[in-house]
């Protein structure tokens, strides 16, 4: 059996999920077992990077050196194709129902997932 | 029975050289002598957490530091909502006959004994720390996108926001203990400097010094009775990333649950008293709870509905948005204002009937709730 796919968190171009096998769950926060039904080991899926912007915040104000050399960046929560939700950047003047696609931009030392209007 | 039987509160802002322990011990002396108990008779102590002088058993360190040796004894940590937390845990413990009187302290020297970039990211940390935190998120950008989906939703404006930090520090220009007693309006909320659109400078509480204490004991030590009528809570989730839908959050299910609990309705509550740590905070919160339709309670307060003269006073001694945040001790003043409010010693502040308080507690990013009934006994 093949290791499952890295994520952004682990400094990979790419968004992970986790889908149940027994009840069909999806998370996003990874863990050892489905947080709906308890049944271990969910699979664990590469998503498309696609989504819509469910909410926006423009952060002009940040608290370390590292972030504040970013200033202003836009957090986002954005609802992904495979029916989860993720915190991640993204073009500052994108709206909430925006139609968005993922790619990846260093942040403070990290990789994360950068969010663009789909054209 | 459980009654509120003493309370006290210092002054918040900046307080040079005072430790936690010093804001907990002057707030825990002034709740001791306003409820004319001693040391001695205090067999129970709850106590919050302090960012700034982390310990793993705070209650027993402030036990000692005060000169206490309980009988149970603490800390409890639900971010915002642990003053109240602490509340309805020492109203269960003198009612199931644990303890007869429970010292609820907290106090911290948020302001002085740290940067603010300090605070800022301390508080951050409630994120999640894989698929958060990395992204630079601050409690204001947490709140702010919760602004921005609620503001879509229901149609609530910046402008609407900012009428609740102007209220909040209507409020706290009459009490002298208030760390921002400048009066303040729409336009200088909207003309403050970004943070976390659309949360602006003045949408945020600010960081504070300051400690607030309370006694809860089996029965009343003095002739001004507060009763705690009924309480409870709601815990939907830690992240806002795991939130539920708004139509779905914790401050609703609390609600419901403290109303089930004592048979009190929203009609019968007299004065508010709310968890403001954000303008966006109190938006919903007074929505969440019914005192005002959705995307109305700011409609509300300007028509005077939550001023002290009018029909459901709130925060008058200026919520955390102007009286301060000092951490725990910050929505515990909260309490303190009510307990002044239904004994009738709220001096130039005083409300005409502070018969039954609501009071709301939220911690995270609305993620831990409790919701509390107070009600006068005479």
């Amino acid at each position: 059996m093949s290791e499952p796919p890295a994520d952004w968190t682990k400094g990979e171009e790419a968004i992970t999920y986790q889908a149940c096998t027994s009840c069909g769950h999806v998370q996003y926060f990874h863990r050892a077992f489905c947080a709906a039904c308890g049944e271990s080991d969910p699979r664990v899926l590469r998503a498309s990077g696609k989504g819509r912007v469910y909410a926006a915040s423009l952060v002009c104000r940040a608290a370390t050196p590292e972030t504040r050399a970013h200033v202003p960046y836009n957090i986002l929560l954005v609802d992904c194709a495979e029916g989860f939700r993720m915190m991640a950047h993204g073009e500052n003047d994108l709206a909430i129902g925006d139609s968005v696609v993922a790619s990846f931009r260093p942040f403070a030392g990290k990789l994360v997932p950068y969010f663009a209007r789909t054209k | 029975m459980s009654f509120v039987t003493g309370v006290g509160l210092t002054s918040f802002g900046k307080h040079e050289g005072s430790s936690s322990l010093d804001l907990m011990s002057k707030a825990a002396q002034a709740a001791l002598d306003d409820a004319g108990l001693k040391r001695s008779d205090i067999d129970g102590i709850l106590c919050g957490y302090s960012t700034v002088s982390p310990h793993i058993m705070l209650a027993t360190v402030f036990a000692e530091h005060f000169g206490i040796r309980p009988a149970y004894a603490h800390a409890v940590q639900v971010g915002g909502a642990t003053g109240l937390a602490m509340t309805m845990l020492a109203h269960h413990l003198v009612t199931s006959g644990v303890a007869r009187h429970v010292l609820v302290v907290a106090g911290e020297n948020r302001l002085t004994g740290q940067s603010r970039d300090a605070s800022i990211q301390a508080l951050a940390q409630v994120g999640h720390p894989d698929y958060e935190v990395p992204l630079g998120p601050t409690i204001p950008a947490y709140y702010g996108l919760v602004a921005s989906r609620y503001m879509h939703e229901y149609g609530v404006t910046e402008q609407d926001l900012a009428e609740f930090a102007v209220l909040m520090r209507s409020h706290a220009c009459t009490h002298p203990g208030a760390q921002f007693r400048d009066p303040i309006t729409v336009a200088d909320v909207m003309a403050s400097k970004p943070v976390a659109m659309p949360l602006k400078l003045l949408d945020c509480c600010p960081v504070s010094d300051g400690g607030a204490a309370f006694v809860i004991s089996r029965e009343r030590t003095v002739e001004a009775g507060v009763r705690i009528r009924g309480c409870a809570q709601a815990h939907t989730h830690q992240h806002v990333t795991a939130a539920p839908a708004l139509h779905e959050l914790g401050a609703e299910i609390s609600i419901a649950r403290a109303r089930e609990a004592c048979g009190v309705a929203i009609s019968d509550v007299r004065y508010a008293a709310i968890y403001d740590s954000f303008t966006i905070t109190l938006a919903m919160l007074l929505e969440d709870l019914g005192l005002a339709g959705r995307g109305e309670a700011a409609a509300r307060v300007r028509s005077g509905h939550f001023g002290r003269d009018g029909a459901m006073p709130l925060n008058t001694h200026g919520g955390l948005l102007s009286y301060g945040h000092c951490g725990v001790g910050g929505a515990m003043a909260h309490l303190v204002e009510a307990h002044l409010q239904m004994t009738g010693r709220a001096a130039a502040r005083q409300v005409r009937d502070a018969s039954i308080a609501l009071l709301h507690g939220d911690g995270g990013v609305l993620s831990s709730h409790v919701s509390m009934f107070l009600e006068r006994v005479r």
